[in-house]
């Protein structure tokens, strides 16, 4: 039975006949397991790791089939009881680590509240335990940084103590909301690096939501590609990274600088992610697709198995290579 | 060029253009005109304006005409009121009504003088300490520091203990007074628009410095400018009106509506009518100004939004 | 944090001598003899005003005239009241403690109700308490508070007889001012009914004082609140799993309230101009009334050095308000 479980998550804001922000969503992570999430900006991405850790508020509104978390059914809970699971059993490191971490406290306070809120750790030990963590999450000096304020570390030490926290309530799922956009190029592979050795180490399963396809081919197992909302194909990773289904994945692969090598221009796929009012009646990428026949246009298709993947496409590509 | 929204970009646009981008002036009022409270504010400034710039045709008395047979007489909607005294009179018989709108001439009167008078130099001032931050722009600045050292009233009074009370002299108060806030918010502005690139590309062209100051940079820094000028002319009217409550503004038998506010006070008990009106004439129009000025922030300038 | 103190206090010293070289030009910027000005008649004996001008020290070069100024203000001389004969700074140091109380229960409740409903409107921004809040505390900011005493004043006092009209206690009670405070006072001779009384003085002059602070701070705090409520950091507490209490109060009022603490320092120098016109409404024997009195009764000792007190005190608070600015924010307190 996997750790996590979703099955037709809808995220609106707004009433009952708002767009869907997120649309349907099935998803599962099993324990220990590296997940990846991809697609461009406003996918749906990140609304649907809000969605789990019970981050949405009115006029956000959430319903799903089965939002099951170990066992536990997140819709269910009451506030109380959520806050028990969030910030111990699944934690997430955000984006930016320059201002997720707040300015008026200091590193180890921000560290030892996890750990007072879901450990009981108190004091003397609460702080060890707190240093412990600074020096997990390789920060050189750790003693003195357990007393800095976020305004004097850089972005990458930011990030590691914003990961220190993430780990400190000991997660079964961590949820890494593209932990390394915001950082330097240079810093970008260690921070992957730490969060993957972390994985390993723990045995959590990793949720990492990422534009960027290298660190998905050298990391994940599994990848769920997202456009507009929805899974439009899910699959391993060599397979899908060798043999794209969906006409999306395709194009985000096509994206990649390194596959445009002799070409005179960078591939992109025209066009946007369709907002609130462009909402296509057929499939969402109808209107960007290249291969766009004219059912696309009236109906939109399921996310059906095919010969490597789950795929949200009526002529999904590449099936003849089995 | 001078403009970072450059005219040739304007001049290029053809007709279906400026059907989606609608005039400056049309965009401005579309987003003041969403802020409900500045509309209203608006209509009751329009209102006041109107009163004091045909005063004498509107209000149905001479203001210091004083009629011996209806002191204290109360508003007409009580008893004892009578329709020839809509809001009824004071304690020497002279028409309140006329003599409000008598006083929003002079309220409005010292407001716009006093704004002039801070804004002019005050821009001047904060240009210079803008251009020149070596030796002049710190120089000015301290002299601002000391200037705002003391709460604004205070140094009104001070200003008039010197120079004696009555109009003029009000005017000069509060128009000292409010010069600090123009200078460091045109300072602010300049300091900011000094970086930009299209400051760099008129130095380039070889603007001169008056030029520069006034014809590239200033116009940039208006949109500030012109909401403290909106909320300092409404603390303009509080503070006359304050002096002239203190007995060191406008003198009496001047209707100006604090003047009138500190010869009611004696008649507390039994004319609730002397006291209230003035003071609730000062409450409406501060309100209007200040409503009107937060629409124009968030009309001109979002990034203020949040402040104040 | 010592030396970013240091830095400030150096900060204070040119600000300070261009106050003293303010209320200096004061007094030589009286159109008209000052001599004559100052004893209210025309023609004064050229004898007498010889003498007057030697005292006030007027014969003497104007650089010279302010070294004298300066010299005397550094052994504390403020010179003394042509009406009383009293130093200033004796009739200030008696009458200050009136006005520091009373200034002091008006921030108080400025501050208290301010930041409770600025920090409720903002959690519950659009809801009518809200809108409440913002529509009282926009007319709050826009009112003439002499006339709102006369009104307080007219209602409470003359027509609910709830509170007295003017003064800080009753006459029939004799306190002796051991502190100042009349509050205090009171409480020291154990009387409960003058401690009655004195507390009933105390609330219409607080309220009309604390009206323009009350609407400030509760704007402020309002805006701030919501935007620190949209601030990552926020979001990153909440997916700690911290209770929403903890969230609002420790992690968002904390940065909310530095800028309300700035907005709270420069809301003393209203505060005291607000105190002329308050003390003038209620009798309120304080500095304010002092001065307005001394500016009626052309007492120029006490006008130049009374403005001088209170725009020192001013420097002073915003000063501490810095200090405390830095200690709530650390991000100021290491700038370099």
């Amino acid at each position: 039975m996997s750790l996590l479980q979703i099955n037709n998550l809808n995220v609106r804001f707004g009433d009952a006949n708002a767009v869907p922000v997120v649309d349907g969503l099935d998803l599962s992570v099993d324990a220990g397991e590296i997940l990846a999430i991809v697609g461009e900006s406003g996918s749906g991405k990140s609304v649907t790791m809000m969605a789990l850790m019970g981050l949405i508020d009115a006029p956000g509104r959430i319903t799903a089939d089965s939002l099951t978390f170990d066992g536990i059914d997140m819709l269910k809970l009451s506030g109380r009881q959520r806050r028990k699971v969030v910030g111990k059993d699944i934690a997430m490191v955000f984006q930016d680590p320059m201002t997720a971490l707040n300015p008026s406290y200091t590193v180890g306070y921000q560290i030892e509240e996890v750990l007072r809120q879901h450990l009981g750790l108190k004091g003397k030990a609460a702080r060890q335990r707190a240093l412990e963590l600074l020096k997990k999450v390789e920060i050189p000096a750790a003693e003195s940084r357990l007393d800095a304020y976020p305004h004097q570390l850089s972005g990458g030490m930011s990030q590691r103590v914003a990961i220190a926290m993430a780990i400190a309530g000991e997660p079964k799922l961590l949820i890494a909301d593209e932990p390394t956009t915001a950082l330097d190029v240079t810093i970008q592979a260690q921070i992957m690096e730490l969060l993957v050795n972390l994985q390993k180490e723990r045995n959590m399963a990793l949720i990492l939501i990422t534009h960027d396809l290298a660190v998905v081919a050298e990391t994940a197992r599994r990848v769920c590609v997202m456009y507009a909302g929805q899974a439009v194909e899910v699959g391993q990773v060599p397979e899908l990274f060798d043999i794209p289904a969906h006409p999306y994945s395709e194009a985000l692969l096509a994206a990649i600088p390194e596959h445009s090598i002799g070409a005179e221009r960078l591939a992109t796929l025209p066009g946007i992610v369709p907002g609130r009012y462009d909402r296509p009646q057929g499939c969402l990428l109808s209107p960007r697709c290249p291969y766009v026949r004219d059912n696309c246009r009236a109906q939109r298709p399921a996310l059906d198995p095919q010969a490597h993947s789950l795929v949200r496409c009526f002529y999904p590509l590449n099936q003849e290579v089995a | 060029m001078t403009n970072p929204t450059s005219n040739a970009v304007t001049q290029a646009a053809t007709a279906d253009h400026s059907q989606l981008y609608p005039s400056p002036y049309k965009e401005f009022w579309q987003a003041f005109s969403r802020n409900k409270g500045a509309v209203a504010g608006l209509a009751f400034m329009c209102l006041i304006v109107f009163c004091a710039l045909f005063a004498p045709w509107v209000a149905p008395h001479n203001p210091s005409e004083q009629y011996r047979d209806f002191l204290l007489t109360p508003p007409v909607w009580l008893e004892g009121g009578t329709w020839q005294f809509i809001l009824g009179t004071d304690e020497l018989g002279r028409d309140l009504l006329s003599r409000l709108i008598q006083g929003a001439r002079l309220s409005l009167l010292i407001g716009l003088s006093s704004v002039v008078m801070s804004l002019i130099p005050g821009i001047l001032l904060g240009l210079f300490a803008g251009f020149f931050p070596r030796l002049l722009g710190p120089s000015i600045m301290r002299l601002m520091d000391v200037m705002l050292a003391l709460p604004s009233l205070l140094l009104a009074v001070a200003i008039v203990a010197i120079l004696g009370p009555g109009l003029i002299n009000t005017v000069i108060a509060i128009a000292v007074v409010s010069l600090p806030s123009y200078v460091r918010l045109t300072r602010a502005a300049v300091m900011g628009e000094l970086n930009r690139d299209y400051v760099t590309a008129a130095r380039l062209a070889g603007a001169s410095l008056p030029r520069l100051m006034f014809v590239t940079v200033l116009p940039n820094c208006m949109a500030p400018l012109i909401v403290q000028a909106t909320l300092s002319f409404s603390s303009a009217i509080l503070d006359a009106a304050a002096l002239g409550f203190l007995g060191l503004g406008v003198q009496p038998p001047t209707p100006e509506w604090g003047t009138m506010l500190a010869s009611a006070r004696d008649y507390i008990e039994r004319a609730w009518w002397v006291v209230s009106l003035p003071g609730l004439t000062i409450l409406l129009s501060v309100l209007a100004i200040n409503l009107m000025g937060d629409g124009l922030r968030d009309a001109l300038d979002p990034k203020l939004k949040n402040a104040a | 944090m010592l030396s970013f103190i240091a830095r400030r206090l150096g900060l204070l010293i040119p600000t300070f001598f261009g106050i003293t070289l303010l209320t200096f030009a004061l007094i030589r910027l009286i159109p008209g003899d000052p001599v004559e000005v100052m004893m209210g008649e025309r023609r004064v004996d050229p004898e007498m005003h010889a003498q007057a001008m030697e005292r006030l020290g007027l014969n003497k070069p104007l650089p010279a005239q302010y070294m004298d100024y300066i010299g005397k203000l550094a052994q504390g001389d403020l010179g003394e009241s042509l009406r009383s004969r009293e130093s200033v700074w004796k009739e200030f140091t008696t009458l200050f403690p009136a006005t520091l109380e009373l200034a002091f229960c008006a921030l108080i409740f400025a501050g208290v109700f301010g930041l409770l409903a600025g920090v409720i409107a903002a959690l519950k921004r659009g809801s009518l308490f809200d809108h409440g809040v913002m529509g009282v505390s926009l007319a709050g900011y826009s009112m003439p508070i002499f006339w709102w005493g006369l009104i307080l004043i007219m209602f409470s006092s003359v027509s609910m007889g709830w509170t007295p009209v003017s003064g800080r206690i009753d006459p029939l009670y004799d306190v002796e001012p051991v502190t100042g405070f009349m509050l205090i006072d009171t409480l020291l001779v154990g009387d409960e009914g003058s401690f009655k009384d004195a507390f009933m003085h105390l609330i219409l002059p607080t309220i009309v004082l604390g009206t323009i602070p009350l609407a400030v701070i509760a704007r402020m705090t309002r805006s701030s609140m919501l935007e620190v409520l949209r601030e990552d950091y926020i979001r990153t507490a909440r997916a700690k799993g911290l209770s929403p209490a903890r969230v609002v109060f420790v992690h968002g009022l904390r940065n909310a309230l530095i800028p309300v603490l700035t907005v709270f320092g420069l809301q003393v120098g209203t505060l005291l101009a607000g105190a002329v016109l308050t003390e003038t409404i209620f009798s309120w024997p304080g500095i304010g009334k002092w001065l307005i009195e001394a500016i009626g009764a052309r007492d120029y000792p006490v006008v130049q050095n009374g403005i001088l007190l209170i725009a020192c005190l001013v420097i002073l608070v915003n000063f501490v308000v810095d200090i405390l600015y830095g200690l709530a924010n650390p991000r100021i307190r290491h700038q370099r």
